[in-house]
Formats: C-alpha cells, structure tokens, sequence
C-alpha cells in the first residue's frame, strides 16, 4: 500500500494467539499497518485474512464496524458524552448476546475500573481514562485485539500502572493480541511474536526471544542489549530470602519474590550484566553460573563485542565484554565458557 | 400597545423564522458535514458561496432573488409554467429568500461543531461496531448539541431581524408578507413612535434573551 511519498510493503503471516508486537521507529508504518488491519483506512490491492475469514481482498472490503476487533488508540478516546458505565455498554450493546464472550463485569473487574463507572472522562486520570478504553474495547468481544501504542501517551507511572493490566489481559483472555510499539522493554514485557519495521519494510519476525538474541538487529548492538528467558518458580528458600526460577538451561537464583509455586515467570537478563570464565568459580558472590557454548560473537565498537551464549534447549544469553577479553579468553564460536550473570530483572 | 396589524406581523414573523430555522437545519446539516468531512480540493468555493450572504447588502440578495422568482425569472418561471403557485409577494417566496439569507448562520456553526469533533470519536465507535448511521446519531449528534443549539438559535434570529430581503421579495402586505422589521419602518415613516417602540422594544427583548440562551448553554457544554 501506498499514501504519498510513503510505502507499506508488509506480507507477513502471524500467529493466531498470544500477543504480537509490531516495534518500530515512529514514521515507520506501525499505526498504518494496524488501521489497515481494522479497516479504519482502506488501501487497494490489500489482502488480508484473519483466522479464516478474509476481511480484505480484491472485490471485498468488510467495514470496520463488521469486523470483529477491539482497537485501543494512543490515546482513550472516550466518548466525551458519556459516563464509563455508557462508553463501556456502547460497544456491548451492538454486539448480538450469542457473541459475547467477555462480560462488562469482567471487563470491568479486570482493569480494575468498578469505583469510576458513573464518572464522566473528563473527570478521570489519563491512566484512568486508557484503563477505561481498554475494558471497552474488550467488552465487544473481539477475536482480535488492536493496540496501537496504548502507553505512549501516559506517563512513567501511569505507564506502571497499566502494564500490569495489559500482562493479566495477556495471561486470562485467549484473545491474539497485535501491540505496536516504538519501545524494547514493553515490548519485551509483554510480546511473544515479534515483527519489526523499518521504513516501512518487515526487517525480521520471528518469535520474541529469537529476535532478541539475533546480533545482526538493532536490539543487539546497543548498551541495554538483553535476553529474555521464560521460567517458572520452582522453590522458595525462606532462610535466605531467595527465590529458585528454573528455566531449560538451569536455574535463576533471585530475592524472594511474591509468586505461587509453578507460576511462569518472564526474565531480562542485560548482556552487560553478564561476565564470562574458562572455569568454574566457587570463590564469587555471583550466585547465577552457567555452563554455556559460544554460539557467534559480533563487534557493536571499537573496544566491544557482543557474545551469544546457547545454554542448552535453545535459550541464549547474551554477554557484553571487551574484544580484548576476547581475546585473552581465546573465545570462538563452540567453546565452552561459564556464563556469570550479576543480576536478573523479572519482567513479569 | 400592539395594534392588531402588529400583532399580526409578529406572528408571521415569528412563523417565518420557525420554518426557515427548520429548513435550515435539515438542509445544513448534511451540507455542514459534508464540508466538514470532504477533502474535496474546491471545497472553499462553496464556502465563499455559502458565506456570501454575510457580505451581501440584503438588497442585492434581495434583488437578485426578486428577479429569480419573478414570473419571468428562472425558477418563478418554471414553476408558473408547472402550474405552481407565484413566489414573488407571497410567504412562500419569504421562506425561499430567508434560507439563503440566514445559511451562513446555520451552517457555519454546524460545520465549527462536526470540525470540532474530529475523526476520532467516529473511528471509535465504528471499533465499537457502530454503522456509519448509528455513529452519525450516538456520536455526532451528541457531541455537536451546542453547534445545533447555537446555529438554531443564530438562525431564528437573524431570520427575525431581516428587512432588505423581505421588503424586495415580499413587497410589504400586510397580513401576508408584512413582517416586524417592515412594521416598525412603516411606523416611523408615519411618525407613529409609541408603536415603533412596542414593537422595537419586543423585538430587542427577544433577541437579548436568545443570544443569553446560547451563551449560557454553550457554556454548560463546554467541549473537553
């Protein structure tokens, strides 16, 4: 599709569940790529299939108010003539009783919005008023959930404060989720599939912790470079106040954390946090040792280098250290190093 | 006070601004949101055209539709060799010639109103799974209240206080096209002061407390 002197050249096909991130620089073609999906801006020649109904293709364009979507904007949008009780029945109303799957109570229940129905938007916080948008564009039921940067408008606390409802979302309702994002760490919070942008271009997709590992992106190469790894609560040591998250490659160490036993966990471990061994240290503080192979190692300026660590069932590690202790370590890609990382951040 | 002929011009008058602020907001509105709505590149000529009556001395407009509805003009011509009725001298042709006269006053503010509102509200609701007639009567109207109060409210009186027009195509008959602003001029031409000032006064009154209205309502549904 085209608009001006601008071009969208995306032909991607994206998984049915879980949430999906379009991440991208602004002016790339996030926000276009995601009113072409709702319909909201209709281009010719488009073709576009959702599950297994086509909603756009040569002679056919259904509407966006016949597509069953939900589409939170940048910002809540509400409707200013309304209450929250009203904006969040508007939607509801016209979907017919046999559709519904999510109710208003859950809905509400969810984002945490029951004390602010009789208000009026004008009267609530702009985290308040996204959390409202987001509960109305749930309460349509909607088998595919638009999210066009729904935090960028808010603030670094009202951005906390919506995270956690948009991670409960992700892990109570089986609804895909498509995010655009111009930012790394939501998107690590909370993405599992990842479709990156450029100028308009698909620069790579592939699913989350893939991308995020691949020293050829952008991701990489600067200083808060990061693995994702997913694990799960396996113990926790209350003499020490610690809690074991165990993932395919072993077991994180990490301060005791209010989580149910078995519940998944989602980890950010910094490449710059992460120091490499020939050999296996006891006499050190660091309690997070892996036996790792090096897997590629690639030059991010003139004094560093990134090292990509496969520990076992594919996860990798990535590690940030001088070309010089490259060097003086003797690493290349197969060799077996002890991967130490100082210190690991939940994301969820 | 009122003699029974003021009285009388005052009723037409009172029915001549009710139909043409009805008119106008029923042809206005879709024109208002067209303009609103259109990226339409000559877009501004029919704003100059619709804005023209707010330059137009009303005699010209007036003339020019004294000559149009005439028998012989284009449009009374037409209708005359239909059979219709004649236009010139009636109420009918009042009607016609207070439409074009107060347009601007309409749909200006209308168009203000929709502008205002944006895309946005509409893009919503249609996520919300609102039809493009749906949005226009749970989105718009509501969000637009003030503009059709204020463009309701412009247009009834600016309807009422017209002269130029209503003397050139309605001529001044009384009980027929004879309305307050036509009453009082025939009351100062006979020097009949104390019923210009009945008259005059009612006139002021009424007006004061309109355009109050508007204001006071306008600012109870200030837009967020």
């Amino acid at each position: 599709m085209r608009r001006g002197s601008f071009s969208l050249d995306v032909d991607i096909k994206i998984p049915c569940r879980g949430v999906t991130a379009v991440l991208g620089a602004s002016g790339c073609g996030k926000t276009t790529l995601l009113r072409a999906i709702a319909g909201l801006d209709q281009y010719p020649n488009g073709f576009l299939k959702v599950a297994d109904m086509i909603w756009q293709e040569a002679n056919h364009f259904i509407p966006p108010h016949q597509r069953p979507l939900g589409y939170i904007f940048q910002e809540a949008s509400l409707f200013a003539h309304l209450n929250v009780r009203r904006n969040l029945e508007y939607g509801m109303k016209r979907v017919p009783k046999m559709e519904r799957k999510v109710s208003l109570i859950n809905a509400i229940e969810l984002l945490g919005i029951g004390h602010l129905l009789e208000r009026k938007p004008d009267t609530l916080s702009g985290g308040e008023r996204q959390r409202v948008a987001i509960a109305r564009a749930l309460s349509v039921s909607p088998q595919l959930l638009l999210m066009d940067e729904p935090l960028a408008a808010l603030d670094l606390n009202r951005k906390q404060e919506i995270l956690p409802y948009l991670e409960s979302l992700h892990r109570k309702l089986d609804i895909p989720v498509i995010y655009v994002s111009h930012s790394p760490d939501e998107v690590a919070r909370l993405a599992d599939h990842l479709v990156l942008l450029e100028a308009g271009r698909v620069i790579a997709t592939g699913n989350i912790h893939g991308i995020f590992s691949r020293l050829d992106l952008p991701f990489t190469q600067g200083a808060d470079a990061a693995a994702i790894i997913e694990a799960t609560v396996a113990a926790h040591d209350d003499e020490y106040a610690l809690t074991y998250l165990d993932f395919s490659g072993g077991r994180f160490t990490v301060t005791r954390q209010q989580l149910a036993l078995g519940s998944k966990v989602r980890l950010r471990v910094a490449a710059r946090d992460v120091s490499l061994t020939l050999v296996y240290q006891t006499n050190t503080s660091i309690l997070n040792i892996f036996p790792t192979t090096v897997d590629e190692i690639k030059n991010v300026g003139p004094a560093q280098v990134v090292v990509r660590l496969l520990l076992g069932d594919g996860v990798c590690l990535l590690a940030r250290i001088t070309r010089k202790s490259v060097s003086i370590l003797g690493l290349k890609p197969g060799k077996q190093v002890y991967a130490q990382a100082k210190s690991v951040a939940l994301l969820c | 006070m009122f003699s029974e002929a003021d009285l009388t011009a005052l009723v037409i008058t009172l029915k001549l601004a009710i139909i043409t602020t009805l008119i106008l907001l029923l042809l206005g509105t879709p024109l208002a949101l067209w303009m609103a709505r259109t990226r339409w590149r000559f877009k501004f000529l029919l704003e100059a055209v619709v804005a023209l009556p707010l330059v137009l001395p009303p005699t010209v407009l007036g003339f020019y539709m004294l000559v149009a509805l005439g028998p012989h003009g284009p449009v009374g011509g037409v209708m005359a060799s239909l059979g219709g009725p004649p236009l010139a001298f009636t109420f009918t042709g009042l009607v016609i010639g207070s439409v074009i006269y107060s347009l601007p006053f309409v749909v200006q503010p209308l168009q203000n109103a929709f502008a205002a509102i944006g895309r946005r509200p509409l893009e919503v609701a249609a996520t919300l799974r609102a039809s493009p007639i749906d949005r226009f009567f749970t989105v718009t109207l509501p969000l637009a209240r003030p503009g059709f109060f204020t463009a309701a409210v412009l247009g009834f009186a600016h309807t009422i206080g017209e002269f130029g027009v209503v003397l050139m195509i309605g001529g001044n008959i009384p009980g027929e096209t004879q309305v307050v602003s036509i009453a009082i001029y025939d009351h100062v031409e006979s020097l009949e002061y104390i019923h210009a000032h009945w008259l005059s006064g009612g006139l002021l009154l009424m007006s004061f407390l309109m355009l109050i209205a508007v204001y006071a309502f306008n600012r109870r549904f200030t837009v967020i």
